[in-house]
């Protein structure tokens, strides 16, 4: 089952093209990650998908709905965790968690909830003296109560210290076991790689690639470096045992070593960082 | 719509438990009454200031509340991105906002009540027997100045500056147009300003009751001024008023 189905999505702001013409499916169920640096076109992406922003062009299918039409069924399904994570200062979290779960037809019990987001010991404290930290699992919180199939999450860890983070994926991981389908932008590489069944890698608006993380590290090719008369060689190949045998040959046969021999498969960072200098440098 | 109840009553403890709200909304108007009827002993226009000053106050109550509380309030969910937040929820739009409307209303109503009944009790107020006239007065004035507190927070940038601006309005119009006593001394171009601001005209309905024993009807351009003003409010609203912060 197809829970997110995106073609030809477009999206310009005053003449400026954030979202150019980009498709990709998420299934019910999955997590599946847009990552991509600042400014390369999630947040506009997601926004649409979430019914905030209306697209210029493209289809769009979320649970069966056109989010821009923001019917009432459609919001009743669907969580979302934005950038920001401001709420009333002077509600508890358990009272902040009630207030959200009056507005969904079949909301999730409230304690239960809060006791998910591990803010139990926190239930009765006042919004305004929660940590950031707090508030964000606050916020995933207020996500969660309507009890959704699909939660959106953008940039859930920005400005996390690294146990906040663990501690949120974690939680996704959580997530994925209820059998929510997560969708979740960030431009952290290992976050996506930790989390993600599938991931997009998104740069000016398009998508460059897609796959799962290990497609992705199987599209790398290997790389072979050695140093020749005293000057780095560095080559790349889809075929590394005849391109390694053919130098080694000829070196063999010339009687000299191939000085500083590496043979190495590149990091998804690498492909990564491929990926967004490619053409882009252009 | 039941949704409504539910949100309204979250609409109140968020008000009460916030204490700027609480003592600049609510309080605020109280005290300056109180503070002027204090200072003002004698008699305005033949009759104990009290009369005049107990109506006059509310009406600026209605105007800080229904318009300075609903904008700053606007602006600063809108900031804070608690609109956004709100908007992605099966709460409908407009239920949301009829919530924080009503709830900004019944505090008025509160506040209305405290001054009428401090007015009496403190000061001897003597209140007229045509009160219908002064409620929709006032109930009238709650529509002008929450369709331009709607129109305000849209034009409005940032919460920094929101009650900033929203004073800047409020105060001097309620000087002006004689929520803080009688005017009719000020200078020509003064009340030429005062005659085109819509407090203006509520104090006129209310004053009319009080002093000449009108009715509301009996200054049908008064209710056409304060009509204009909220329809005017509303119109920038449906025209400017946005559910996320503002981008710079």
């Amino acid at each position: 089952m197809t829970a997110i189905s995106v073609r030809g999505l477009r999206k310009s702001y005053d003449g400026v093209e954030a979202v150019r013409g980009i498709d990709f499916d998420v299934a019910a169920g999955e997590v599946f990650g847009l990552l991509g640096p600042n400014g390369a076109g999630k947040t506009t992406t997601v926004e649409i998908l979430e019914g905030y922003r209306k697209r210029d062009a493209g289809e769009v299918s979320v649970l069966g709905f056109d989010p821009e039409r923001r019917e009432l069924p459609f919001r009743s399904r669907i969580g979302v965790v934005l950038q920001s994570s401001e709420l009333w200062p002077t509600l508890t979290v358990t009272e902040t968690v009630r207030m959200f779960a009056g507005y969904y037809p079949k909301p999730r019990p409230v304690a239960e909830v809060v006791e998910l987001v591990g803010l139990e010991e926190k239930a009765d404290a006042r919004v305004k003296t929660l940590s950031g930290g707090q508030k964000r699992r606050l916020d995933l919180a207020l996500a969660l109560v309507g009890n959704p199939d699909l939660v959106f999450m953008d940039e859930p860890t920005t400005g996390f210290d690294p146990q906040a983070r663990r501690a949120a994926w974690e939680m996704v991981r959580g997530l994925r076991e209820l059998g929510k389908t997560i969708l979740l932008t960030t431009h952290y590489l290992d976050e996506a790689q930790q989390l993600a069944d599938r991931l997009a890698v998104i740069r000016d608006g398009s998508i460059v690639t897609i796959g799962t993380p290990a497609e992705l590290l199987h599209s790398q090719q290997t790389e072979i470096r050695y140093r020749e008369n005293g000057e780095l060689v560095v080559q790349r190949t889809d075929t590394p045992t005849r391109v390694l045998n053919e130098l080694t040959a000829l070196a063999l046969g010339e009687g000299r070593e191939l000085e500083a021999l590496e043979v190495r498969r590149g990091s998804l960072e690498d492909v990564y960082l491929d990926l967004l200098h490619e053409e882009g440098d252009t | 719509m039941k949704l409504l109840p539910h949100q309204l009553l979250w609409d109140q403890r968020i008000f009460w438990r916030n204490r700027e709200s609480a003592v600049f909304v609510f309080l605020f108007p109280i005290l300056l009454f109180l503070l002027l009827s204090t200072v003002y002993g004698g008699d305005f226009r033949g009759r104990p200031s009290t009369d005049y000053l107990t109506v006059a106050l509310i009406a600026y109550g209605v105007a800080n509340t229904a318009f300075g509380g609903l904008a700053i309030i606007l602006v600063i969910r809108r900031e804070l991105g608690l609109l956004k937040r709100v908007l992605s929820t099966p709460l409908p739009a407009a239920a949301y906002l009829i919530s924080v409307v009503s709830s900004l209303l019944l505090v008025f109503a509160a506040q209305a009540i405290l001054i009428l009944v401090l007015g009496t009790a403190l000061y001897d107020a003597d209140l007229p027997s045509d009160w219908q006239s002064l409620a929709l007065g006032y109930g009238l004035a709650a529509f002008c100045f929450a369709g331009m507190g709607v129109g305000a927070a849209s034009l409005i940038r940032s919460a920094e500056g929101a009650s900033a601006v929203v004073n800047v309005i409020v105060l001097p119009m309620t000087f002006l147009s004689g929520g803080f006593g009688p005017t009719q001394d000020f200078p020509e171009f003064l009340n030429a300003v005062a005659d085109v601001l819509p407090l203006t005209y509520l104090i006129d309905i209310v004053t009319g009751v009080v002093y000449e024993d009108q009715g509301i009807w009996d200054q049908p351009q008064a209710v056409a001024v304060l009509a204009a003003w909220g329809i005017a409010g509303v119109l920038v609203g449906v025209w400017r008023f946005d559910w996320q912060p503002r981008e710079r």
